[in-house]
């Protein structure tokens, strides 16, 4: 559905019904001393020329060019846009600050969301998916108040010390003022989470695990979570990067009762950090539970197929108070792109290109052990690892960043105690040869 | 929707402010939803259960109706622990709406202070109090 603002002609019939001469009447009511009288203190308008030129200044002052490689991930990472994608997202039925949901004319858009939900389901083994959240961080924790309303008297929560520490800050910043506690899992040694305490536990609604997580490490999810299951607390999983379920085994088929993470790898630029898609999904068994918008596929009358929000007493137009979240509103463009994203790849292109990224990573790890690195966690990877050098790897990184390669993120101000450690991420945009440059300065 | 006069209220029950009502089965009490209640709340299509063993004190919470356009809380006429649950109304809860007292009974439960039924609206009252 298009978005078209109003003809001065529809103005001024509006402000003729109800009796008002100018748009400054409608706002007669604001005291004088609170409106805006000043213009927007904005530069005069630049022909298509002059701005093309100016927004080429401005990007060439940024440190790093298009043409950088970026070996960082940690929650964001660069992948390959399809210019597929990039077409169909600009559509402007799509491309609209509103979402429209009304079945009687928005059925594109509920079809595309729908769609989207069913290809997520479909990565994650989960058998319903909602029609997003705002970003990985937002549903973990709406994830754990979901965990909370299903165990209904238990007040704490348990999550791994490997899920990416802005999560976590999120979900404190969630669960807090209603006076949940939440506590968190240390790492072992092969960074992997240590579940051991759970085993005497019986008062966790809900634990939450990162697979791949933040050190980019594989959980074993199997195992986790019979043990949570054991504790008569309900498995979380979340996941920065949902490219690794193209070649892991899903956290559905793994036992996850729900899944949610962050789908800015699926055709979404990474935009220095914004805007994300909160993918959340959950077992049939509890979608009375789940937060936010869900599209449902009907029949209308005449028995042709349609589009329409289903399940929607749970949300806070008629549940009030009670509702399941208050968010109603969700990241619609962002879900239709990772849509497309997952349609334009395929089950296979998926597969082909998660393995594209986990053998460019084995090289590049390889290639740094062979350069006189550690790897302080002997747990298996995807696209990211941590690494440890000999010497400080300062000067080296600088160098690298000379040669517009970003080797790597620095661990200390997300984890003081592991000053030194570097976390790579290996993406299908990094050439061989960038990899080889970098062991080779670590040589150097 | 039905008019106040033609709603089914039996006189062997009691009834609440919010529309539950409540009978007396020997040791045990049986807990539901009036026919005001079914017929204000239109097409139910989902209800929350408590579990057998769960205790609730008089007004608490002990589970949701779910219709087509509301939902609505359902709340303890008398204290006491729920004995049983009504599985059927999980797969078939139209039964509410179909008769809601006999078969659609929502839970069972052992009273802990049986005299609270006293206090309970006599159908009378009960429509006295809908017509306001």
């Amino acid at each position: 559905m298009r978005y078209l603002p109003h003809t001065p002609e529809e103005i001024a019939s509006m402000l003729a019904t109800i009796g008002t001469k100018s748009l400054d009447g409608l706002f007669d009511s604001v005291p004088a001393d609170c409106r805006m009288t000043d213009p927007w203190p904005l530069p005069a308008p630049k022909s298509e020329w002059e701005l093309n030129d100016h927004l080429g200044q401005l990007a060439g002052t940024m440190r790093l060019g298009p043409n950088a490689k970026v070996l960082v991930g940690a929650g964001s990472y660069h992948h390959y846009i399809p210019e597929t994608v990039r077409n169909l997202a600009g559509r402007s039925e799509f491309l609209t600050a509103y979402t429209p949901y009304q079945p009687e004319l928005a059925q594109g858009t509920l079809q595309g969301i729908f769609e989207y939900q069913t290809l997520t389901a479909r990565l994650l083994g989960m058998d319903v998916v909602n029609a997003s959240m705002y970003d990985g961080a937002s549903a973990l924790a709406e994830a754990l108040l979901m965990g909370l309303r299903i165990a209904k008297k238990k007040r704490t929560v348990a999550v791994s010390k490997a899920i990416h520490p802005h999560y976590r800050a999120a979900a404190r910043a969630y669960l807090a003022p209603a006076a949940y506690e939440v506590i968190e899992l240390e790492v072992l040694a092969n960074g992997r989470t240590d579940l051991s305490g759970l085993a005497n536990r019986d008062d966790i609604a809900a634990v939450a695990l990162q697979s791949p997580n933040f050190f980019g490490v594989i959980e074993d999810l199997e195992t986790a979570s019979a043990a949570i299951h054991d504790a008569g607390a309900l498995c979380i999983t979340c996941f920065t990067e949902p490219l690794a379920y193209g070649l892991l085994k899903n956290p559905g088929q793994c036992g996850a009762d729900i899944v949610c993470g962050e789908g800015q790898s699926f055709g979404i630029s990474r935009s220095y950090g914004g805007p994300g898609l909160g993918m959340f999904g959950c077992k049939q068994a509890f979608t009375r539970n789940l937060p936010g918008r869900l599209v449902g596929e009907t029949k209308d009358l005449e028995g042709r197929r349609g589009y329409v929000l289903t399940l929607a007493t749970r949300e806070q137009h008629i549940r009030r108070e009670k509702a399941t979240s208050n968010i109603c509103s969700n990241q619609g463009i962002c879900a239709m792109t990772a849509g497309m994203y997952m349609a334009s790849l395929g089950g296979t292109g998926i597969r082909q290109l998660a393995r594209l990224n986990y053998d460019k990573t084995q090289y590049l790890k390889e290639a740094l052990i062979k350069a006189g690195a550690t790897i302080p966690f002997a747990g298996p990877v995807f696209n990211e690892f941590v690494a440890e050098f000999p010497q400080d790897f300062r000067p080296a990184h600088a160098r690298l960043l000379a040669k517009d390669i970003v080797a790597g993120l620095e661990l200390s101000a997300l984890y003081p105690q592991m000053a030194g450690r570097y976390l790579f991420c290996v993406t299908e945009t990094i050439d061989k040869q960038t990899l080889d440059t970098i062991a080779a300065e670590v040589r150097a | 929707m039905k008019e106040l006069d033609e709603l089914n209220l039996p006189g062997n029950l009691g009834y609440t402010d919010d529309h539950e009502w409540a009978q007396i089965t020997g040791k045990t009490v049986r807990i539901g939803v009036s026919d005001y209640a079914q017929d204000q709340l239109g097409d139910i299509v989902f209800v929350e259960l408590p579990a057998v063993g769960d205790s609730f004190g008089k007004g608490d919470e002990f589970g949701t109706l779910e219709s087509v356009k509301a939902v609505s809380e359902l709340y303890m006429p008398m204290s006491g622990e729920v004995v049983a649950v009504n599985t059927a109304l999980m797969d078939s809860p139209e039964l509410i709406n179909q008769d809601p007292y006999d078969a659609a009974w929502i839970i069972e439960i052992k009273p802990s202070d049986p005299s609270e039924y006293q206090q309970l609206h006599k159908a009378a009252a009960y429509l006295d109090l809908l017509k306001g």
